[in-house]
C-alpha cells in the first residue's frame, strides 16, 4: 500500500486531522503549564484518564464512546488537583501525585474486578490513534475551537497569572477563574491527547513542544504559535514515520518532539559556542 | 475634603494559627504620601497584600477608593510593584515590552517607549525579561506599575536592586507624581527615605505602633522606645532636610 492510497481510507484521514487538532491543542497549553511549573499535571490526569476509562468499562459503556464518559471524572480530578496545589497543607506537586495515585490504583483494581487485565484497558495506555471516532474528532474539533477563542479572549490574563499570579491578582484579574478554565481544558486535552499516544505519553505531548518553543528566545505570543507549529509537524512526521516504518504511531510522535527538542538544544549550543 | 483612596478598619491576618497582622486600622486620602516601616516580619507586605486583594483577612474589612475590597472593580487606578517577581522562570517568553503594557486597558493609547525611556531601559523593549539582570527587571516592573498613570501607586521595597542613580530617579519620580496628585504607599525598611519623602507614617509591628503626620511623629516621646532615639531622630532630620510639608 503507498501513501496515496493510505489517504483514501477515512479512518486515516480522522486520524491525521484528530491529530493536528490534537496536538495544537495540547502544545497551546501546554505553553502555561509549563511556564506555571505544572507540567507533571498531564501526567496526572493521564493517570486519572486510566482510573476513569477502567470505571466507564465496568459500567458496561460502548468503547465507541469510553473517551467521552471518561471526560467528567478526568474533569472533575482536574479541579481535586487546582484544590489540592491551593491548599497551604500540600505542595503542587504532592498535590498531582495524590490524584495520580488514585487514578491509577483505581484502574489496576476494576480491572481485576472486571476479571483481569482487560486487554482495552491496555490499549489507552499505548493510545491508537486510527481507532478515533467521529465523536472524539468532532469533540477535538469543538475542544481546539474553545481553546483557541479561551487563549484569544483570556490572552492578557494568562499572560499575567503566567507571569506572576500575585501581581495578576493585584491587577484585579480572576486568578481562580483563570486557574479553573486553565485545568479544565487541560483535562480535555489529557483525554485527546490519550487517543494519540496513550496514558503512558501524554504528558510528553503537554510538555515537550512548549519546552521546544521556549528554546527560542521568542515573545509570549510566538512561542505559543511555534508551540503549536511543532506539535502538528511532530504528530504529522511522526504518523507518517508509523506506517512507512511500521512502529507505534504513539511512541513515534513522542520519539520525533524529541528530535526537535535536542535539534533546537543542539543549534543553540554550536550558535553560542 | 479629601476623599478616602484606602481605609482599613480592624484587620487581623493569620498564617497557621499565627497573627501577622493584629486589629490594623488606617486611611489614605487622595494626594497623601504614606511611608510604611517596620523590622522584618512586622506584616508590612502582609498588609499591602490584604489590602489590595491577595491575602484574605481573618477579620476586618478593607475600602479602596470609596467601594468595598469584594465589589472593588476599579483595578486600573491602582498600580503595584511587588517585593520582587516572585520565582520568575529564567525561560519567561514575555518581552521587556510586552510586560509593561500586560494589563493595560484594550485600546487604551500607551507609550511604552516614553516610559521605557524614564526607567532608561528603552534599548532592551524588545529583550526578554527572563534574561535580564535583576537590577534591570526591577526597572522593567516600575515602568510597568508607572505606565498605568494610576490614581495609587503601592511600591513594596522598589528601589532594593536599584543602583544609587536610578534609585535617586525614582523617588524624584514618584515625588513628582504624588505633587500632581498620585496617592502613594511605600513600604520600605530605608527609615531615611520615608523621611524624606513621604508626609504620613505608619510604624507596625503586627499592630500599628505609629500612625499619623511626622509633626506628631517627631513630637511623639513614646516613640523612642520603639525605633530607638537615634532612628526617630534620623527620620525626623531626613524629613526636616526635605523641607516635608506635615
Amino acid at each position: 500500500m503507498d501513501l496515496s492510497n493510505f489517504f483514501n481510507y477515512e479512518f486515516v484521514q480522522r486520524a491525521f486531522i484528530a491529530g493536528i487538532l490534537i496536538a495544537a491543542i495540547s502544545s497551546i497549553l501546554g505553553v502555561f503549564l509549563v511556564l506555571r511549573r505544572f507540567s507533571l499535571i498531564g501526567d496526572g490526569l493521564a493517570h486519572v484518564t486510566f482510573g476513569s476509562v477502567a470505571v466507564v468499562m465496568l459500567m458496561g459503556v460502548s468503547p465507541l464512546y469510553i473517551t467521552l464518559a471518561a471526560l467528567p471524572l478526568v474533569m472533575i480530578s482536574s479541579i481535586a488537583i487546582l484544590k489540592l496545589t491551593g491548599s497551604k497543607r500540600i505542595q503542587g506537586d504532592a498535590a498531582i501525585g495524590i490524584v495520580s495515585s488514585i487514578g491509577i490504583a483505581t484502574g489496576i483494581v476494576l480491572a481485576s474486578l472486571s476479571g483481569g487485565y482487560n486487554l482495552d484497558l491496555f490499549s489507552y495506555l499505548f493510545g491508537n490513534i486510527l481507532t478515533v471516532t467521529q465523536a472524539e474528532l468532532l469533540l477535538s474539533l469543538m475542544v481546539f475551537i474553545i481553546v483557541v477563542a479561551a487563549v484569544m479572549i483570556f490572552y492578557d490574563d494568562l499572560l499575567a497569572v503566567t507571569f506572576d499570579e500575585e501581581l495578576a491578582q493585584s491587577m484585579g484579574i480572576k486568578t481562580k477563574r483563570i486557574n479553573m478554565i486553565l485545568f479544565l481544558l487541560t483535562a480535555v486535552a489529557a483525554v485527546l491527547a490519550m487517543k494519540i499516544a496513550g496514558i503512558m505519553l501524554v504528558s510528553a505531548m503537554l510538555i515537550l513542544p512548549p519546552l521546544t518553543a521556549l528554546q527560542l528566545s521568542l515573545s509570549f505570543k510566538t512561542t505559543i504559535f511555534s508551540s503549536a507549529l511543532i506539535s502538528v509537524l511532530s504528530v504529522l512526521c511522526g504518523l507518517l514515520l508509523a506506517f512507512l516504518l511500521n512502529l507505534p504511531a504513539g511512541g513515534t510522535i513522542v520519539m520525533v518532539n524529541i528530535c526537535f527538542l535536542l535539534v533546537v538544544l543542539g543549534t543553540k549550543k554550536i550558535l553560542s559556542a | 475634603m479629601l476623599s478616602e483612596i484606602i481605609r482599613v478598619d480592624h484587620l487581623t491576618f493569620c498564617y497557621n494559627g499565627t497573627d501577622v497582622i493584629n486589629d490594623v486600622s488606617l486611611s489614605v486620602k487622595s494626594g497623601d504620601y504614606l511611608g510604611i516601616a517596620g523590622s522584618n516580619g512586622s506584616g508590612k507586605s502582609t498588609l499591602i497584600k490584604n489590602i489590595l486583594g491577595i491575602l484574605q483577612p481573618l477579620k476586618g474589612s478593607v475600602h479602596l477608593f470609596g467601594q468595598p475590597l469584594p465589589s472593588f472593580d476599579q483595578w486600573h487606578k491602582i498600580g503595584y510593584l511587588p517585593q520582587r517577581i516572585n520565582a520568575l522562570n529564567y525561560h519567561f517568553p514575555g518581552t521587556v515590552a510586552e510586560i509593561v503594557q500586560m494589563g493595560m486597558a484594550k485600546g487604551k493609547p500607551v507609550d511604552v517607549r516614553q516610559t521605557l525611556s524614564l526607567m532608561g531601559i528603552a534599548h532592551l523593549a524588545s529583550n526578554l525579561i527572563g534574561e535580564l539582570s535583576y537590577g534591570e527587571q526591577q526597572r522593567v516592573m516600575l515602568a510597568r506599575a508607572l505606565i498605568r498613570k494610576p490614581d495609587l501607586l503601592i511600591f513594596d521595597e522598589p528601589t532594593t536592586a536599584l543602583d544609587p542613580e536610578t534609585r535617586d530617579m525614582f523617588y524624584s519620580l514618584t515625588d513628582d507624581m504624588n505633587r500632581q496628585g498620585t496617592t502613594i504607599v511605600l513600604v520600605t525598611h530605608d527609615t531615611g527615605i520615608i523621611g524624606k519623602y513621604a508626609r504620613n507614617l505608619l510604624y507596625l509591628d503586627k499592630s500599628v505602633i505609629f500612625c499619623g503626620t511626622f509633626e506628631d511623629f517627631c513630637a511623639s516621646p513614646d516613640m523612642t522606645g520603639f525605633f530607638g532615639l537615634d532612628s526617630q531622630h534620623m527620620i525626623c532630620h531626613q524629613h526636616d532636610k526635605a523641607g516635608g510639608e506635615t
